[in-house]
């Protein structure tokens, strides 16, 4: 660094950031919105019991207030992302001639910069170096802010009728509403460090709601083994984060280092860091997602979590925690374009790892009897679809996905739990069947949800699994998509999954609602407490998609397309320049064929074949008695590697794990005992045999001999002199004439 | 006369009476051995006065024999005492303060 | 030697300077010897009344001593005080303890060999350094002391060590008392 001089941008005084500081008083004083939350976590704590409906009455009142503060954001936010004109934050830099190659090539005009409004406070401070604590209330936050209260609150009423009488009530909702609190902390965190604080805190909520019921052993071992898996993934976040600080820190001056998501962000793209930092830091907080958001082959968590209680699998694990690692991509998305360098490739980790869970996942969907489980692996295969549009650079779709997905895999867990509850069971083999008759509100919702999450259209799932499709420009037929890049077999494992989803939900559908009742006792349907969320999250898996009509689209003036694109993705500098595809007619229809196909083929095996060998056996079956897997070797090993999850969990828990605790430990162990504790023994045994020696020779003998030597010498002077006190006067008398004599001699000779 | 024999016959008196007391056994020969050294002493007083002129020697000559009639009374009243405790005045028996 | 004037006395004819100091010297030769003897038999014989009678001895010569050096108010207070008073109470001290010792005591060896030696020492060391310092000094009083003079002196000048020596004659009167009484 041989210059320092000041980056002249377009304002000419240093980086703009793309915040602002300015806003109406509610964008800025948004952590109101976590806050109340957590308060109402502390009331519920200490106070829950006493109240006459064990607290949950104050979380729903919280949480309610919480929503209609989220939707007061989202409306300023809305006129604000247009209106604002107020001063743009600006950083100066302290920089060489330094490549700029990404800087303003593809620089699209998106219209009106839409500028996050950034407010914070100092935390602590080191060295002169701020640490500070705050908002970043843009697009994708206020998106969050309101998916996550109003799940939460679906999830909080839902609750009162689902874990009633339970033997922890007050302290479940308690957790609710610490974890509604940390989710909201997570997505309006203005700075990586808070993020990451953000992240560990909805990591314990999840541990412990997780293990709500931990006196049954699987449940607490499933808690463990989420909150274990995620910490494996916390070492990349924690790395990550580090990088980038002090990669920001070489390029501002004065400072060693910057949390800030929106410094970070703006450097990224200007390309003021070392791609090599970006490449690394993304490859780590990879790792992050890979363990949060069930990344495949992180992914071994969440189908184990499905032991907590069903509104907690729907708020934590399908609508909300899950979706964190997805939303920190997205808001770190600069660095993540720059390091896997999305625009302009064809493939990528990022795009990679999404593409591959989805395809897991979804086979992993197939083989399941317990209908969370099955729910468990479409979640992950979902997380797939978003990883992946985010590795594509559709990020709007992404995002437009994660809302989607939302409420209709809420839906659909809110749906199983209320199954659940009527038949006390989740096992669908054994214990359901033919429920349609008997809750039909349940059967509805959840089939409205289904068919959402297969992508079939006009259903909210179809818009947004489209967008993503199309983005991922791999479609080159009637004139292509024009994406970011050229993503090719995304595009392909896309497909398949839309038809492996389809196919398994039928397959879901079906066992559950269809055929003749296997179970016990008298089935019913569900309080209104639960049924009126179902119906809430399944009219709006039916028209949320309409909140992103794809530009184009006939019948509709302008001004309805891409709303939700307009007022979610950030017009900023610190958000890069991504290519918008174009949407594709072609690829609609052709994806819509095959989620057609796909459910026509499953519904023909199970409608069909299975009703009619049960018609044959006499009694409901959940699959045909000689199929496939028992005819054909190949279809019964690849069953079996389904079942065993891929050998994953043998992989970790048999391989790893014991590999540690055994071989590895005693080796160690035995390293510890003969060579280290050897050493030390030795060293002990030479200190003891010095003191002897030291003792013997040395203190005993030379010291007390001195010592006693002394003491005798002193005593045989003493007998002598004794001698001299003979008691007699008349010697003494003689001794002192002798003395004054002898005293006057040498006085007169001398004097 | 010269005065160097009344100095010489004083030093002998001193002598015989130092003698006296270390050598005998005896409490009341002690005692008198010491009124010997008390008179040789007064000799030398007196003969040095009489060589100067002066009055002063046979004064202090005169505090001497004072002095030692009161240190008379006083020892043999010791040697009373000890001869009435311990039936003998034989200083040679008298070694309690023995170390 | 001065002469301050005759004296004349009726039948008395006095001396000539030079017999003076013949007849001086030769009293004080046989004062002497008389005394060195009696006390050298003092200190060794074995019966103590003999002790105190040879005290007695050298007492008077002492006074002798004091009359030829013209101290004559000393020498008779010398006469009066130490042979009149002092050997009294010795003889009275020895009457009263006079059985305790037997007559055949003889000091140890030990002890008289080194009293011997310590004495001798003693004559060596004292002799030799008065006689070496006043050698060929001679004394004689032109003329007796007078006791007026005396006394003018010993109230006047040495009043103070008078008065304590009275003092002591007190203390010691009340603790020979006070030590010797019966009780």
């Amino acid at each position: 660094m041989t210059d320092l001089f000041v980056l002249a941008a377009s304002t000419g005084s240093g980086l703009p950031l793309g915040i602002t500081d300015g806003g109406v008083w509610l964008l800025r004083n948004a952590w109101i919105i976590p806050l109340l939350p957590a308060l109402s976590f502390v009331g519920i704590l200490f106070f829950g019991k006493r109240l006459p409906r064990g607290g949950s009455e104050l979380g729903i009142a919280v949480l309610g207030l919480t929503f209609i503060l989220a939707l007061l954001t989202a409306i300023t936010w809305v006129d604000h992302r247009d209106n604002y004109h107020g001063d743009e934050i600006t950083r100066t830099l302290a920089v060489v001639e330094h490549s700029q190659e990404h800087s303003q090539e593809h620089s699209k005009d998106h219209g009106h910069p839409s500028l996050a409004v950034h407010a914070t406070i100092t935390w602590f401070q080191i060295n002169d170096v701020e640490f500070t604590a705050g908002t970043l209330i843009d697009g994708p936050a206020v998106m969050m802010l309101l998916v996550v209260t109003l799940v939460s609150l679906l999830v909080h009423v839902y609750s009162t009728e689902y874990v009633a009488g339970d033997r922890r009530y007050t302290h479940f909702f308690a957790f609710l509403s610490l974890f509604s609190a940390s989710m909201l902390l997570l997505v309006v965190s203005e700075n990586t460090l808070q993020l990451l604080v953000a992240w560990e805190l909805v990591g314990v909520c999840s541990f412990t709601l997780i293990g709500h019921w931990w006196e049954e052993k699987p449940n607490s071992d499933a808690a463990l083994k989420a909150f274990l898996t995620n910490r494996v993934g916390d070492m990349g976040l924690l790395v990550g984060v580090t990088i980038l600080f002090f990669a920001v820190g070489s390029v501002l001056p004065g400072q060693f280092g910057s949390f800030s998501i929106a410094e970070t962000n703006a450097l990224a793209n200007a390309g003021y860091l070392s791609h090599t930092a970006l490449l690394v830091s993304s490859c780590c907080l990879m790792a992050a997602v890979m363990s949060k958001s069930g990344q495949f082959f992180l992914h071994t968590w969440l189908p184990d979590a499905m032991a907590g209680p069903t509104p907690v699998s729907a708020l934590i694990h399908a609508a909300t925690m899950v979706v964190a690692g997805v939303f920190m991509i997205a808001r770190m998305y600069g660095v993540f374009f720059e390091g896997f360098s999305i625009g302009g490739s064809s493939i990528n980790l990022m795009a990679l790892v999404g593409g591959f869970t989805t395809l897991v996942g979804a086979c992993l969907a197939f083989v399941q009897r317990d209908i969370k489980k099955v729910l468990a692996y479409s979640t992950i295969s979902q997380l797939g679809y978003m990883v992946m549009a985010l590795g594509v650079g559709a990020w709007t779709a992404a995002m437009f996905h994660l809302f989607t997905h939302a409420f209709f895999k809420a839906c659909l867990f809110l749906g199983s739990g209320s199954v659940a509850h009527a038949v006390h069971s989740f096992d669908m083999k054994s214990d359901m069947g033919g429920l349609r008759k008997v809750m039909p509100h349940t059967f509805r919702t959840f089939v409205l949800a289904s068919l959402a999450l297969a992508g079939l259209p006009p259903l909210a799932g179809f818009w947004s699994k489209d967008e993503i499709l199309v983005g991922t420009g791999g479609w080159g037929f009637f004139g292509g998509t024009e994406g970011n890049g050229a993503y090719t077999l995304m595009l392909l494992m896309g497909l398949v999954t839309a038809a492996l989803t389809a196919a398994y939900m039928t397959r879901c559908v079906y066992l559950t609602f269809f055929g003749d009742f296997r179970g016990h006792g008298h089935p019913h349907e569900s309080g209104s407490r639960i049924v009126v969320p179902l119906w809430i999250l399944a009219v709006l898996a039916v028209v949320a998609g309409f909140l992103n009509f794809p530009k184009g689209f006939p019948l509709l003036p302008d001004s309805f397309h891409e709303r939700f694109g307009h007022f979610v993705e950030p017009v900023s500098a610190y958000f890069p320049s991504i290519m918008h595809a174009r949407p594709s007619w072609s690829l609609a229809i052709v994806s819509t064929l095959i989620v057609l196909a796909a459910i026509a083929t499953a519904s023909w095996y199970y409608f069909v074949k299975v009703e009619a060998a049960a018609q044959v056996a006499g009694k409901s079956l959940t699959e045909l008695p000689d199929g496939p897997t028992t005819q054909y070797p190949l279809a019964r090993m690849g069953h079996t590697l389904l079942v065993e999850k891929y050998y994953l969990d043998h992989l970790y828990t048999g391989i790893i794990a014991d590999g540690t605790k055994g071989p590895l430990a005693s080796a160690v162990y035995k390293v510890n005992q003969q060579v280290i504790d050897g050493a030390v023994d030795k060293v002990g045994e030479g200190a003891v045999r010095i003191g002897h020696l030291v003792y013997h020779r040395f203190d005993q003998a030379v010291v007390d001999g001195i010592v006693n030597t002394s003491g005798r010498a002193s005593s045989g002077a003493g007998e002598e002199l004794r001698k001299i006190q003979t008691g007699k006067v008349q010697s003494y008398a003689a001794i002192l004439f002798a003395a004054a004599t002898v005293l006057a001699g040498v006085f007169i000779v001398i004097v | 006369m010269l005065l160097n024999q009344f100095l010489l016959l004083s030093a002998i008196l001193f002598a015989i009476g130092v003698y006296g007391v270390l050598a005998r056994r005896n409490g009341v020969l002690v005692l008198m051995s010491i009124e010997l050294i008390l008179n040789a002493v007064n000799i030398n007083l007196v003969a040095f006065s009489a060589t100067h002129e002066a009055v002063s020697g046979e004064i202090f000559a005169l505090f001497v024999i004072a002095v030692a009639a009161a240190e008379v009374g006083v020892g043999l009243a010791m040697v009373l005492l000890l001869y009435r405790n311990r039936r003998s005045i034989d200083l040679t028996e008298i070694d309690l303060m023995r170390g | 030697m001065k002469v301050l004037g005759e004296v004349q006395l009726p039948g008395f004819t006095p001396l000539g300077s030079g017999e003076v100091v013949v007849a001086q010297n030769v009293a004080f030769g046989i004062v002497a010897v008389v005394m060195v003897v009696a006390a050298l038999r003092m200190v060794t014989t074995r019966n103590i009344v003999h002790a105190a009678l040879y005290l007695v001895i050298v007492l008077a010569g002492v006074a002798g001593i004091f009359i030829l050096l013209g101290a004559e108010f000393i020498g008779v207070t010398q006469i009066l005080v130490y042979i009149g008073a002092i050997v009294v109470l010795f003889l009275f001290g020895i009457m009263l303890t006079r059985g305790a010792l037997g007559e055949g005591e003889e000091s140890e060896t030990e002890k008289r060999r080194m009293a011997l030696l310590v004495s001798v020492l003693l004559v060596v060391v004292v002799g030799g350094a008065l006689v070496g310092s006043f050698s060929d000094a001679s004394v004689g009083r032109s003329a007796p002391s007078r006791t007026a003079e005396i006394g003018d002196t010993l109230f006047s000048q040495y009043i103070v060590p008078f008065e304590a020596v009275s003092v002591l004659l007190l203390a010691a009167l009340i603790g020979a008392i006070v030590v010797a009484r019966k009780d």
